[in-house]
């Protein structure tokens, strides 16, 4: 379909006869992608808040995802296969992502002053949409690097070694909010977007879809922190003895690698 | 916590007053109408205040003729029906775009701010042409019945249409083109190719018509692309402000589904 295309850029024979078939499919990727991330991210925010029911849980967690209870040993290298995956959604999202965006001062400056006369609610959601996607090109890298990287170093002590000792809370706490905002936003957005659950009703379903994402918001916003001051509390904890792995007292000692 | 408010509170002519108004008659309400023309060269815009007394059950647009006829002949503004069929007299109201002659003056005074609607071409002060971007829209969508030339017969008599089906049709069928989808889309604002809502629409109503032999890949060529359905970011002010109350957000959604399935084929 694209050879004449791809041999003449732009004006490519494929095109007289008929229009690309590319934006609908790009389309319906930075829509998956998106949905993809953002289920994740309610994942990651339950498995990661396993800290609150101790650290026993979370260690648990933790070495579910690294197959020691399938394969009686620890292998980190599960954790950056999955990361890798993610890493590739979200690059792929951005990069569709990104064609939204105000391209230039003008576009960005006409739709600060659309959004500030016309006081619309919507409206001002994908704002901010559009403000934590930014954002999560920078705040995502770091720590999607290090989980890549370093698998191995998750766990009650691993981590809050990494967010108290290691100062990593203030782009956590950047990060929470950057992905609750934008992935709540984006939920209802894609709903919308799509029709989806529109039913007979679509105007009510609305103002209860959007009902529905404040609540998630707040919900995970608030397991967010809480689970992040939780980190913190065992990272001062743990601040005199950095770098100690945890060994949970039913483990031999020798099991874990 | 949910700030959503499903309609612009000017939308309809309410029957009660809104909070605040005072009832009945009397008060005095300030209109504050923006004053340009672009024509002429040392002019730059401002924002004009009138004052005047408050009438029972007074319209913007009965306000702004008030204005025109007793303090200031040069005001310009548009309006045909005065009912809300013609579309010509929108403009933003206190920041977001409705019609005149369908909005009280008791549900949006008293400091009433009058700016021209944007993304129209200003013809001066309120004054935009609307008709010039849906002529260039309908044109740019081929927004008509489209049929064989085969079966051009005009001599025999149309087939006839399910009751439900020409109730459909009729329900997007009454867009009156009066831009407000357009100015309230922060989408068309960014980007001016950018079909709008009204477009949108048009290709929902076109699809339902079974007289119309285009089919979805036609349909594709003309808003399967980034200034069509897919440039749409789900704002969804179109849907919010017009004053006909069309169901904008479920037709984009449907042309979406739609549009993308032929992506897919
Ligand atoms: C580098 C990081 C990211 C950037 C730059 C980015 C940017 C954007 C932008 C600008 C939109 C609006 C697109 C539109 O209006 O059509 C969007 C939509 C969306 N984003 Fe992201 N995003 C990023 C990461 C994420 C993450 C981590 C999640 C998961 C929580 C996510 C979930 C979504 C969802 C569900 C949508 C709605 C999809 C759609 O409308 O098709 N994004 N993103
Ligand atoms: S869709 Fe509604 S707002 Fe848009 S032009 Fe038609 S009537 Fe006006
Ligand atoms: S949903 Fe939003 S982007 Fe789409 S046409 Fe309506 S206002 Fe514009
Ligand atoms: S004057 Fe016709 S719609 Fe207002």
């Amino acid at each position: 379909m694209d050879t004449s295309s791809s041999i003449v850029t732009g004006a490519g024979l494929a095109d007289a006869v008929r229009k690309s078939r590319l934006p609908a499919r790009l389309d319906v990727v930075q829509s998956a992608t998106g949905l993809v991330l953002a289920l994740f991210m309610w994942g990651h925010m339950f498995f990661v808040s396993s800290i609150l029911l101790g650290k026993d849980a979370m260690w648990t967690i933790t070495k579910m995802f690294e197959g020691y209870f399938i394969f009686g040993r620890a292998y980190p290298g599960i954790v950056s296969v999955v990361v890798a995956v993610i890493v590739l959604l979200l690059v792929v999202h951005a990069a569709l992502a990104v064609r939204k965006f105000p391209i230039n001062y003008r576009q960005l400056r006409t739709y600060r002053g659309h959004m500030k006369l016309m006081r619309h609610e919507d409206t001002t959601l994908w704002y901010w949409q559009f403000v934590t996607g930014f954002a999560l090109f920078f705040l995502a890298a770091p720590h999607l690097f290090q989980m890549l990287t370093q698998p191995g170093l998750i766990g009650p002590y691993e981590s809050s070694d990494r967010v108290w000792s290691y100062h990593w809370w203030p782009l956590y706490l950047l990060l929470l909010f950057a992905v609750e905002v934008h992935g709540g936003v984006g939920l209802y957005r894609l709903a919308v977007k799509w029709g989806w659950f529109a039913g007979s009703n679509p105007d009510a379903t609305r103002r209860r879809l959007k009902a529905l994402k404040w609540a998630l918001t707040v919900f995970f916003l608030a397991l967010g922190l809480a689970t992040l001051a939780a980190y913190i509390r065992i990272g001062i904890e743990h601040a005199d003895r950095v770098g100690e792995r945890y060994v949970p007292a039913s483990v031999q000692p020798g099991a874990v690698k | 916590m949910s700030m959503f408010r499903p309609t612009a509170t000017h939308k309809v002519i309410p029957l009660v007053p809104a909070d605040g108004a005072q009832p009945g008659n009397g008060g005095r309400i300030r209109v504050h109408a923006m004053r340009y023309n672009p024509r002429d060269p040392g002019n730059a815009p401002r924002l004009q205040t009138y004052e005047l007394e408050q009438a029972e059950g007074m319209t913007l647009f009965i306000a702004l003729s008030e204005i025109r006829e007793k303090q200031d002949p040069s005001l310009q503004f548009d309006f045909v029906c005065r009912a809300g069929i013609c579309g010509s007299c929108a403009m933003v109201i206190n920041g977001r775009p409705g019609l005149a002659c369908r909005t009280l003056t008791k549900a949006v005074g008293p400091d009433i701010t009058l700016l021209p609607l944007p993304g129209f071409e200003l013809i001066g002060d309120l004054s935009v042409n609307t008709g010039k971007w849906m002529r260039a829209m309908s044109e740019r969508l081929e927004a008509w019945v489209h049929m064989k030339e085969a079966e051009l017969d005009l001599t025999r008599i149309e087939a006839r249409m399910e009751p439900e089906l020409a109730e459909q049709i009729y329900e997007l069928d009454r867009c009156i083109e009066c831009g407000c989808c357009v100015a309230g889309c922060g989408t068309v604002r960014m980007r001016e190719a950018f079909v709008g809502a009204v477009g949108l629409n048009k290709i929902a109503r076109f699809r339902l018509d079974p007289r119309d032999t285009r089919d979805d890949d036609d349909f594709y060529e003309l808003v399967g692309d980034d200034d069509g359905v897919f440039g749409c970011m789900s704002l969804l002010g179109c849907h919010d402000v017009c004053p006909k109350q069309l169901p904008l957000a479920t037709q984009i959604a449907f042309v979406r589904r739609k549009m993308a399935a032929v992506g897919f084929r």
